[in-house]
């Protein structure tokens, strides 16, 4: 097999985006504090509902779906100011959208690091809150899928989000302003699967509609993500 | 920019392709909009009037709602518009994003407070309709759910232009914005839709019924007519304003200012 | 003329909907033509600020 030397040299997508991902695990590992926040951050927004709205288990099943949907979507959206901040400020930013290698892949594996370090923690986190909400036993699996597919799309969508404010100083609550509303599928479709499954409802028809809206997101939210970024960067 | 004298005669191809160019002009523009937009002005106070004399007057009450319904002359227009403008918006947006036309993104910002002002008045008189009506002032019904979350995607895009200093930048980002929002609408629609149904609130079939009586339908028509004009007129007067703004150092804004 | 403005007993209703409707959109017609105004009398007056010849 002839192999010239610029195929030799040149890397595999999955390759570019393995890379990428495990570069920024790396990177997040030496501040391991800063990235149990979301964790946090979504352990005392559920907690904080019942204080508010009352201890009885038979109402707060019944808010559970909708306290735990809101809560993982908040934990996520406030973090994603973050994902390109430090990119941004120290000009690494520029390089990646000038990069040899596909920009697409290479923001794709910003986003799914990001997720893998802010969203997933929650979701093994939400077995233990859904007991605090008394969320039955048979709604688990229903609430860890719905919050396993939802998250990842919340991500995809919030980072376009992140990509179109990262290059302003005083950003307060812009981001969550623009890509809440975005949100309002994912929330409707994850909520309802664990609400059905409360109830012993068919959930798999949501959790699908979820899984068409990842899917959507995997696809054209990275291209919006590029053209995000390149806005912001001019 | 002067305009090349074609050397070969005029096809009708040229020609469309000098009319294009013409209107990307920002002076053009600006002197066409200011001839157009009163009198589009005018044409939207005129269908008002005829709107509320037909819809207030003309039109008997209804069997069932008695005179509240009245208030779709103006509800259906406005939630129409809120659509329609976001649409218009968002296309324009991509356009000046994609051929990198300034008009286009001046047009696109011009739209976005008047879409906004529809989705507001949509929102007012559909919880005005609902109080008479169902009793409340606010229903999580499919139509009124999703004109909010309308309302918080234009919010969220005139927050972005307003954030971002530079004009071309602001431009460029609130296009993708609003290009990512035109995607979502559908799903949004569908999944409101969808949540609405199983959370069982009233649905609204005001124009549901099979057939709707002729009184009624002609002042909605003229409401139609009206808000489009209006659209016109506000949105053609906020790109006057953005192409003065922008092209200041222009010696056709020059001779406005000074002339 | 009275049974007009009560329209059934939904007057209320009806005419602060149009009403509402009325000064908003008319707000939003008016507001860029003052803009406008005031646009050309800044960019005209002596002091035009920074970048003008």
């Amino acid at each position: 097999m002839v192999r010239t030397s610029a195929s030799a040299r040149k890397p595999s997508p999955w390759t570019v985006f393995r890379v990428s991902v495990t570069r920024d695990l790396a990177v997040a590992w030496r501040h391991l504090h800063e990235g149990t926040h979301p964790l946090l951050f979504f352990i005392l927004t559920v907690s904080l509902f019942p204080l508010a709205a009352g201890p009885d288990p038979v109402f707060l099943r019944q808010l559970a779906p909708g306290i735990l949907w809101i809560a993982a979507l908040l934990s996520t959206l406030l973090v994603l100011d973050s994902l390109f901040r430090t990119e941004y400020e120290d000009g690494t930013l520029e390089q990646i959208l000038t990069s040899a290698h596909p920009v697409v892949l290479i923001v794709l594996a910003k986003v799914a690091a990001h997720w893998i370090l802010s969203a997933l923690p929650l979701v093994a986190v939400s077995v233990f809150l859904g007991m605090m909400l008394n969320l039955p036993a048979h709604a688990y699996p229903a609430m860890v899928l719905s919050l396993l597919v939802g998250t990842p799309a919340m991500s995809l969508i919030g980072a376009i989000g992140a990509g179109l404010t990262v290059g302003l100083r005083r950003r307060g609550l812009l981001l969550a302003l623009i890509v809440m509303p975005l949100y309002v599928p994912i929330l409707i479709f994850g909520a309802h699967a664990v609400q059905s499954s409360i109830v012993q409802a068919n959930w798999v028809s949501p959790l699908l509609l979820l899984g068409a809206i990842l899917v959507l997101s995997l696809t054209l939210a990275p291209f919006a993500l590029v053209a995000a970024l390149k806005t912001s960067l001019h | 920019m002067a305009m090349r004298k074609p050397a070969q005669p005029t096809t009708s191809r040229s020609r469309a392709w000098r009319w294009f160019h013409r209107f990307g002009s920002p002076a053009y523009f600006y002197f066409f909009a200011g001839r157009w937009a009163p009198r589009f002005g005018h044409l939207a106070v005129a269908f008002f009037l005829a709107g509320l004399y037909f819809g207030l007057v003309v039109a008997p009450p209804d069997y069932q709602m008695g005179d509240s319904y009245r208030i779709i002359f103006i509800h259906v227009p406005s939630a129409w518009m809120s659509m329609f403008i976001y649409v218009v918006m968002a296309v324009s947006a991509g356009i000046g994003l994609v051929w990198r036309i300034k008009l286009s993104h001046a047009v696109a910002r011009s739209c976005a407070p008047v879409g906004a002002a529809f989705t507001f008045c949509a929102l007012v008189t559909g919880a005005l309709w609902g109080k008479p009506t169902w009793g409340t002032y606010w229903i999580w019904d499919a139509r009124l759910t999703s004109e909010l979350v309308l309302l918080f995607l234009y919010v969220g895009y005139m927050a972005l232009l307003a954030a971002l200093d530079d004009w071309k930048t602001g431009s460029r980002a609130g296009a993708v914005l609003a290009l990512v929002g035109l995607v979502n609408i559908p799903i949004i629609h569908y999944s409101v839709e969808w949540w609405n149904t199983l959370h069982q609130g009233a649905t609204i079939t005001k124009l549901g019924r099979p057939s709707i009586d002729i009184r009624m339908l002609v002042p909605l028509l003229i409401m139609f007519a009206a808000v489009n004009f209006y659209f016109l007129a506000a949105m053609l007067n906020r790109v006057r304003c953005e192409l003065l703004d922008q092209e200041r150092r222009t010696r056709w804004v020059q001779e406005v200012v000074n002339g | 003329m009275a049974e007009f403005f009560e329209m059934g007993g939904h007057g209320f209703f009806i005419w602060t909907s149009y009403a509402v409707t009325a000064l908003v959109l008319l707000h939003g017609y008016l507001a860029p033509v003052l803009r406008r105004k005031n646009l050309i009398r800044q960019l005209g007056s002596p002091d035009r600020g920074p970048g003008t010849k």
